[in-house]
């Protein structure tokens, strides 16, 4: 990827891989929600993603002329990461998972069972079940989840290839309610843990990477931005920045003053 | 439409009549659909794409036809 940004981030990190494949980018989005195709395409290629999220949905008949979404969108630049967004039970999730690999772009799945239409709250429960199921038959599951630790931790055993905590509800931008639950998340799994909606804008995404977490997963902070172009810029500097603070290690903090400048060779 | 030469048939979760003895692929013709564009569901059982041709839309049949869209 011929990007300043990301070729900076792959000198000084590693790549993200998941389920066996590696990505420079740490910043997953998402396809929905933007004004136009034109907008969508131009603010991926700005934030530098290379995995991009797609919805499974009825062909729209009567309007059989508008093409799906690959029209817009070069499945070889991009890999695809079909979701299972708008299932509420196991069985549909499953169901929509088997069609979007029917697709035959690749075994990933972006499993999501909703358990509530207000929060869109996980319903863990059902999400835990179709994750067996789903890697029993040979998909790489990225589970969409709380960000409950004992949940993670099954989801991991249920074989899913990621594990994505939400930091706060989809679509909200409230950013990360609960950094300390994230990062028990990340330090107990083994498995990539990618936070996975609630982001809303670059300072967001910058303390999410902070927590030491391998990436995010975004969609409307970028599509309901203004500028969603401008906005996925600053996204992509923002994910490469949290990163890089991670691994570079913050001072600690006080909560008194420590001059920077010698205290000594002061003049009389 | 001859009504002895259509059958019922849920397509998308609508009634619609279709031509007697088409097939899968001969179905995706008539509705101007490319086969490599979509993912065909009948009676819940995914198809394989290189069967599209060897399979006959039979009354009654529920069929799904669904693609990749915008979404987070």
């Amino acid at each position: 990827m011929s990007n300043a940004t990301l070729e900076e981030a792959r000198a000084l990190d590693g790549p993200l891989v998941i389920g066996g494949v590696e990505f420079t980018s740490r910043l997953i989005v998402g396809t929905g929600k933007y004004a136009t195709n034109r907008v969508m395409v131009d603010a991926i290629r700005a934030s530098g993603a290379e995995m991009v999220t797609v919805a499974v949905r009825r062909v729209d008949l009567d309007r059989s002329r508008e093409e799906g979404i690959l029209h817009h969108l070069d499945p070889d630049e991009f890999f695809l990461l079909a979701n299972t967004a708008g299932c509420y039970t196991a069985e549909d999730a499953v169901r929509y998972a088997r069609l979007a690999r029917a697709a035959g772009f690749n075994d990933f799945v972006k499993l999501e069972v909703i358990g509530d239409e207000r929060t869109l709250l996980p319903d863990v429960h059902a999400t835990l079940e179709a994750a067996r199921t789903l890697s029993d038959e040979g998909f790489k599951v990225m589970a969409y989840t709380n960000d409950d630790l004992i949940t993670a931790l099954r989801l991991e055993d249920a074989g899913c290839v990621a594990v994505m905590p939400l930091a706060s509800p989809i679509g909200s931008g409230l950013g990360v309610v609960n950094p300390y639950f994230i990062r028990e998340i990340k330090r107990r799994l083994e498995v990539p843990v990618i936070v996975d909606a609630g982001v809303g804008t670059a300072s967001d995404a910058c303390i999410t990477m902070e927590q030491g977490v391998d990436g995010v997963l975004m969609n409307t902070a970028l599509a309901a931005a203004d500028d969603p172009i401008r906005m996925s810029h600053a996204m992509k500097h923002a994910i490469v920045a949290g990163r890089l603070a991670f691994l570079a290690g913050r001072m600690p903090s006080r909560e008194i003053a420590v001059p920077s400048s010698p205290t000594t060779g002061m003049l009389d | 439409m001859n009504e002895a030469g259509t059958i019922r048939v849920q397509l998308n979760g609508k009634e619609r009549e279709v031509s007697r003895g088409l097939t899968v692929r001969a179905l995706l013709e008539e509705l101007e659909l490319q086969p490599g564009a979509v993912v065909v569901e009948l009676n819940r059982e995914i198809l394989e794409r290189d069967s599209y041709g060897g399979v006959d839309v039979s009354e009654g049949d529920a069929i799904e036809l669904v693609h990749f869209v915008g979404g987070g």
